[in-house]
């Protein structure tokens, strides 16, 4: 019992440290909230080049903060979201946006969850067919194998 | 046994098309470039130095139109950046084509010892203090090298330490047999 008290203990103390440095990474807060606003989405939605696995919001390394200060400055500039996307995307490619646009070259990427689904669906359309052409003979069956 | 064919056919098509992707992404921290076809971005910086006897305060890339070059992204923060110098010493004693230093987020001094205690490779280095042509240049880790065509087009970017290989395989071999000829420094 102490020791689930003790656990949750250090789970509260980790949540309330890893949220205070989230925080602490990009201290930054635009005058205008709107555009405050959309600095704070863009920057989940570019990733960070060298950690990969992070947005350029969630990380603390040099270059992140680079492309950080490139979006406020386009934002400040008057650009709309899809021109910074678009800015980043210029310079470093699709792979810079965690939300891929649709074109030739990532088509798989969008289309393999609905191919997969599909495949999926059919696969247990199949078995629920063969089910119920098994339940359809079953009587048959089961008195075939007593007698 | 009939009922085993289609989920055996799909695991056979699944290893199939993962392992195309593992073999064609043999080094997934590699990120190909967005610049390769396109015109090479263009930067005035501050000169740190410089192999001209008319050493400007400032560079400009637009002075190096016409000709096959090559940028090489670097910063005496950069451990790997290190390992390659040797290779770009090398590379400058062939001459085959200018070699532009790109000191990325570095402090002018110490950068100015490394080129003095290390040998400077480079035709002109220019400061990039704040890391704003990295970012026009896609640059996402040091070292990191591109190699530039006479109309400013971005040919190859290598990224991470360059080697004798590399530059024979990658760089070298691009060139036109004659601009192998013409190169000298700006």
């Amino acid at each position: 019992m102490s020791l689930r008290i003790v656990a949750v203990l250090l789970i509260g103390a980790w949540l309330a440290i890893a949220s205070h440095t989230a925080g602490a990474i990009d201290p930054v807060e635009m005058t205008d909230p709107a555009l405050q606003t959309r600095y704070r989405a863009l920057t989940h939605e570019l990733r960070c080049m060298q950690c990969q696995n992070q947005s350029i919001a969630d990380s603390p390394v040099g270059l992140a903060g680079d492309l950080r200060r490139e979006v406020r400055e386009l934002l400040e500039a008057g650009k709309t979201d899809q021109q910074v996307r678009d800015y980043m995307r210029d310079r470093y490619g699709d792979f810079i946006l965690f939300r891929p646009r649709f074109a030739a070259n990532t088509l798989w990427l969008w289309a393999a969850p609905v191919v997969l689904l599909l495949l999926g669906l059919y696969a247990a359309w199949r078995v629920v067919r063969k089910r119920g052409a098994l339940v359809a003979t079953d009587s048959f069956d089961d008195e075939a194998t007593r007698s | 046994m009939n009922r085993f064919i289609l989920p055996a056919g799909v695991f056979v098509l699944l290893v199939a098309v993962l392992a195309v992707g593992i073999q064609r992404a043999p080094n997934k921290t590699v990120i190909p470039s967005a610049l390769i076809g396109k015109p090479a971005p263009q930067y005035l910086l501050p000169v740190i130095a410089s192999s001209s006897p008319l050493q400007a305060v400032q560079f400009d890339s637009r002075s190096l139109a016409g000709r096959w070059h090559v940028v090489n992204v670097w910063g005496t923060w950069c451990p790997e950046c290190r390992v390659e110098h040797p290779v770009l010493l090398d590379m400058a004693r062939e001459a085959a084509l200018p070699i532009i230093g790109l000191d990325w987020k570095d402090d002018d001094m110490a950068a100015r010892r490394w080129l003095e205690s290390l040998g400077d490779p480079y035709d002109v280095v220019v400061a990039d203090r704040e890391g704003r042509t990295a970012i026009d240049f896609g640059v996402y880790g040091a070292p990191e090298t591109f190699l530039i065509d006479d109309r400013g087009v971005v040919v190859h970017k290598h990224v991470g330490a360059m080697t004798p290989a590399v530059w024979q395989r990658d760089f070298l071999a691009r060139l036109p047999a004659r601009a192998a000829t013409t190169g000298g420094s700006p």
